[in-house]
C-alpha cells in the first residue's frame, strides 16, 4: 500500500470525529466569539456590532481585575493543598495495614458526591448559629464565641477553600496512589540497604515515579479550581460584599442575571484564553518532566 | 405458522385498541414555581391537581426551584428557546420581562370581575406601562414578627411602632440578659437584603429614583442603610444576619434566638407549628414600624404573580390554569402560608380564623406596601445594592460613599 492512500485512509477514519469536533467546539466558539463582538441581550433584539467595546470595557473594570485576583487566589491555594494532601494520603493508603481496603473506599466518597451535596453539607457545617464548626471550636476552646465563617471576607474565601480541598483531593490522592503502586519493590528496598532516610527516598526513589501522573492532576486541578462556580454559588453567591466572587460568577452574572450575552461572551473569552494559556504551559512542564523521569 | 402469527397480531392490535381510552386531545403545560417562602410545595401541588381534575385534558409538569435561581432559570430557559408555559414572578421583574418580551401581554384578559375583586395594591405587581403581564398571585410584604414571652419577661407591654423604639426596646432585652443579639434580618448577599432595606426607605420617606436616576444616596435611602449600620455595630442585630436567608431569621425566631424578625407572611403559622418551633404560640405580628413625624408603618411589596410566557404553545391552557391558581376560593382554601389578593376575603371567617393577628397586621401592611423600582435593569440595580449594603455592614466604606458607587454601578 502506498504511503498517500494510508495518509488518506487516516484521515478518512478520521472524518466523523473531525465533523463532531467542529458541529460541537468549532461552531459554538466561532458564535461566541461573534457574540461577544456585539451589544446582544440574552432575549429579544439580536443586537448590534460595536467591536471590542466589550473587551476593553470588562478588562478595565475594577470588577474583573478584582474578581481575577479572587479566582487566582483561590486556584493557587486550593490547588497547592490539594496536591500536598492528595500525596500525603496516597502515602499512607500505599502502607500495609489492616482496613486499607474500606479506607480507600471512603476516601474516594467526597468526591463522588455532587458538588451542590457537597456545598451544601459544608454550608450546615459552617452555620453561625447550629454549625458543627462553631460547636467544635467552642468546644475545644479555641473560639469563645460563635462566629460567621462565610459571612466575613476574611473567613469565606478560606471556608471556601478547606470545603473545595475536601472533595478533590482525592482525585489528586488516587492517581498518586496508582503510580505509587507502580514503584518497583526492589528499588525501594535497595534505597533501604543503601541507608536513604524516609525524605530522601520519597525525593529521589519515588518522587520521580510519581512526577508525571501528578502533572497531570496538577493540569486537571488547576483548570477546574480557575473555572470554580457551582460550590461558590451554592455556598455564597460571591459574597459577603463580593469577596469571593470568581470569574465564572462574574460570566454568570453578566450573560444571564443581567443579560448581557455580548458582554459575558466577551468575558467567557477572556476566562477561555487564560485556561488554555495555563494548560498550554503546563503541558509543556508535563512533557520535560515526563522527559526528565524516564 | 405463519397464519398463527397474523392472528397474534391482529388479536394484538384489536386488543390494543380496546384498551386505549377515547383520546383526549392532552395538552401538558410545564409550570416553574419556587421552592419555599409563601405556599408550600405541597399546597401548590394540592391546588394543580385540583385544576387537573376539573380539566383532565391539560396536564401540568410542576418544575420547583429557590428563590435565587428563579429568574435566571426563567430567562435561561426562554433563551435556550424551550422552556416553560407558566412562570412565577417577582414584582421587580415585569419592567425586565415585558422590555425582553419574555412574559404575553394579558391585558384583555383581565376581567372586570377581577380589576374589581382584587386589592389595587396587588396589581401593581403584574403591571408595567398601564399593560398587566399576568395575575398577581403571592401578595406579601415583610412584617415585623416578635417573642411575646421575651418581651413579657422583659416588661415591655407593646410591640415598637417606630424603628427607634425597636432598638430601644432590643436594648433593654439585651440588658436584663434575656438575649445576646435580640435583632434578626435577612442581610445576605441577596434579593433578601434588598427587601429589608426597602421596607426601611419606606419608613423613611426615601425613594430608589428620581426622573430615572438613581436617588438612593440621600435622603430616605440614605438614612435606612444608616439604621442598618447602626444597628449591626450596636450590637442589637445579630451579626450573622449578614449571611441571612429568610429561612435562617425563620430558624432563629423559632428557636427562640431573635425576639424581633422582620420576614414575610409565611413565618405566622410556621412559627406557631409546634412541630418544628419552639416558640408556638408566643408569636406577635405587627406591621414593620415606621418612624417618627414620616411614617406610622413601613413594608415592602413582595408580592409574586403568576404569567404565560412568550415561547408558550399553549396560552390559553397557561391562561386557564391561571385564573384556577389565582381564584378566590382557591386562594381562601390555602390561605394559611400566604394570604389572598383578593380584597373580600379579608371578611371571610374562613381566611381569619385562627390568624387575626395576622390579618390586623396585613390590613395596615399591605395598604402601605411600597414597590423596588420598576426598570428593566433592576437586576444590576440590586446587585449594586447588595454590595453597598454589605460593604457598610463589615466597616468596608461608609454608607455614604458605598450607595454613591452602587448609584454608578447600577447601570441607570
Amino acid at each position: 500500500m502506498s504511503g498517500t492512500w494510508m495518509t488518506t485512509r487516516a484521515w478518512l477514519l478520521m472524518l466523523p470525529l473531525l465533523v463532531v469536533m467542529v458541529a460541537v467546539i468549532g461552531w459554538p466558539l466561532v458564535d461566541t466569539v461573534s457574540l461577544s463582538l456585539t451589544d446582544a441581550k440574552l432575549v429579544g433584539t439580536g443586537g448590534s456590532y460595536v467591536g471590542f467595546e466589550n473587551y476593553t470595557n470588562m478588562l478595565s473594570s475594577s470588577n474583573f481585575s478584582r474578581t481575577l485576583a479572587t479566582t487566582t487566589l483561590f486556584a493557587v491555594i486550593s490547588v497547592a493543598a490539594e496536591m500536598v494532601i492528595g500525596v500525603l494520603a496516597a502515602l499512607l493508603l500505599n502502607q500495609q495495614f489492616h482496613g486499607r481496603a474500606v479506607l480507600r473506599a471512603l476516601m474516594i466518597l467526597p468526591w463522588a458526591l455532587p458538588t451542590v451535596v457537597n456545598a451544601t453539607l459544608w454550608r450546615l457545617i459552617y452555620n453561625p448559629e447550629y454549625g458543627a464548626l462553631n460547636a467544635a471550636l467552642t468546644q475545644l476552646h479555641l473560639i469563645d464565641a460563635y462566629r460567621s465563617w462565610l459571612g466575613e471576607p476574611g473567613t469565606a474565601l478560606a471556608a471556601l477553600i478547606v470545603a473545595d480541598c475536601w472533595k478533590n483531593f482525592p482525585l489528586v490522592a488516587l492517581i498518586a496512589l496508582a503510580a505509587l503502586q507502580a514503584v518497583p519493590r526492589d528499588i525501594t528496598a535497595a534505597s533501604l540497604v543503601d541507608g536513604a532516610g524516609p525524605f530522601n527516598r520519597f525525593r529521589f526513589v519515588i518522587l520521580p515515579y510519581l512526577a508525571g501522573p501528578l502533572m497531570v492532576a496538577l493540569v486537571l486541578r488547576t483548570i477546574e479550581a480557575f473555572k470554580v462556580f457551582d460550590i461558590i454559588w451554592v455556598m455564597t453567591r460571591g459574597g459577603p460584599a463580593n469577596s469571593t466572587r470568581t470569574l465564572s460568577i462574574l460570566v454568570y452574572q453578566e450573560a444571564f442575571s443581567f443579560q448581557r450575552a455580548g458582554s459575558g461572551a466577551s468575558l467567557a473569552l477572556i476566562v477561555t484564553l487564560l485556561v488554555t494559556v495555563l494548560a498550554v504551559a503546563y503541558a509543556a512542564l508535563v512533557r520535560k518532566t515526563a522527559g526528565s523521569a524516564a | 405458522m405463519l397464519r398463527t402469527i397474523t392472528k397474534t397480531l391482529v388479536g394484538a392490535v384489536f386488543a390494543g385498541g380496546l384498551l386505549v381510552p377515547h383520546a383526549f386531545a392532552e395538552t401538558t403545560l410545564n409550570a416553574l414555581f419556587m421552592a419555599q417562602a409563601a405556599y408550600s410545595e405541597a399546597d401548590v401541588r394540592a391546588m394543580t391537581d385540583a385544576f387537573t381534575k376539573a380539566n383532565p385534558d391539560v396536564k401540568v409538569n410542576l418544575e420547583f426551584v429557590p428563590y435565587e435561581g428563579l429568574h435566571d432559570k426563567t430567562v435561561l430557559a426562554q433563551g435556550s428557546g424551550g422552556g416553560y408555559d407558566v412562570v412565577l414572578f417577582d414584582v421587580i421583574w415585569p419592567a425586565e420581562y415585558a422590555t425582553n418580551k419574555v412574559l404575553v401581554d394579558v391585558t384583555p384578559k383581565i376581567t372586570d370581575d377581577m380589576k374589581k375583586g382584587v386589592l389595587p395594591g396587588a396589581w401593581t405587581t403584574v403591571q408595567y406601562d398601564g399593560k398587566y403581564y399576568g395575575m398577581p398571585w403571592i401578595l406579601d410584604t415583610k412584617y415585623l414578627f416578635y417573642n411575646k414571652d421575651i418581651l413579657e419577661k422583659a416588661g415591655i407591654k407593646t410591640p415598637p411602632k417606630t424603628w427607634e423604639e425597636l432598638g430601644a426596646q432590643a436594648k433593654i432585652i439585651q440588658d436584663k440578659g434575656l438575649l445576646k443579639t435580640p435583632i434578626a434580618w435577612s442581610w445576605s448577599q441577596a434579593e433578601a437584603a434588598i427587601c429589608d432595606y426597602t421596607t426601611l426607605v419606606s419608613a423613611y420617606g426615601g425613594d430608589f429614583l428620581k426622573d430615572g436616576k438613581p436617588d438612593f444616596q440621600n435622603g430616605g435611602g440614605l438614612s435606612a442603610l444608616k439604621y442598618m449600620v447602626d444597628s449591626y455595630k450596636s450590637g442589637l442585630t445579630n451579626p450573622n444576619s449578614k449571611e441571612f436567608l429568610e429561612e435562617d431569621v425563620r430558624k432563629v425566631f423559632e428557636n427562640g434566638d431573635a425576639a424581633f424578625a422582620l420576614n414575610w407572611t409565611y413565618m405566622y403559622n410556621m412559627a406557631n407549628d409546634p412541630k418544628d418551633s419552639k416558640v408556638a404560640g408566643k408569636v406577635g405580628v405587627v406591621p414593620a414600624p415606621g418612624v417618627t413625624g414620616i411614617s406610622e408603618v413601613s413594608a415592602v411589596n413582595g408580592s409574586m404573580g403568576l404569567g404565560v410566557t412568550a415561547v408558550s404553545k399553549h396560552p390559553d391552557e397557561a391562561w386557564k390554569y391561571i385564573t384556577f391558581m389565582t381564584s378566590q376560593a382557591t386562594q381562601n382554601q390555602y390561605a394559611k402560608l400566604s394570604l389572598p389578593i383578593w380584597a373580600s376575603s379579608y371578611d371571610d371567617p374562613a381566611v381569619t380564623k385562627g390568624q387575626e393577628e395576622l390579618i390586623a397586621a396585613a390590613k395596615l401592611g399591605l395598604a402601605a406596601m411600597y414597590p423596588r423600582p420598576t426598570t428593566p435593569k433592576y437586576q444590576e440595580l440590586s446587585t449594586a445594592l447588595q454590595q453597598a449594603i454589605q460593604e457598610s455592614l463589615l466597616g468596608q466604606s461608609p454608607p455614604e460613599d458605598a450607595l454613591k458607587t452602587a448609584a454608578q454601578n447600577s447601570g441607570l
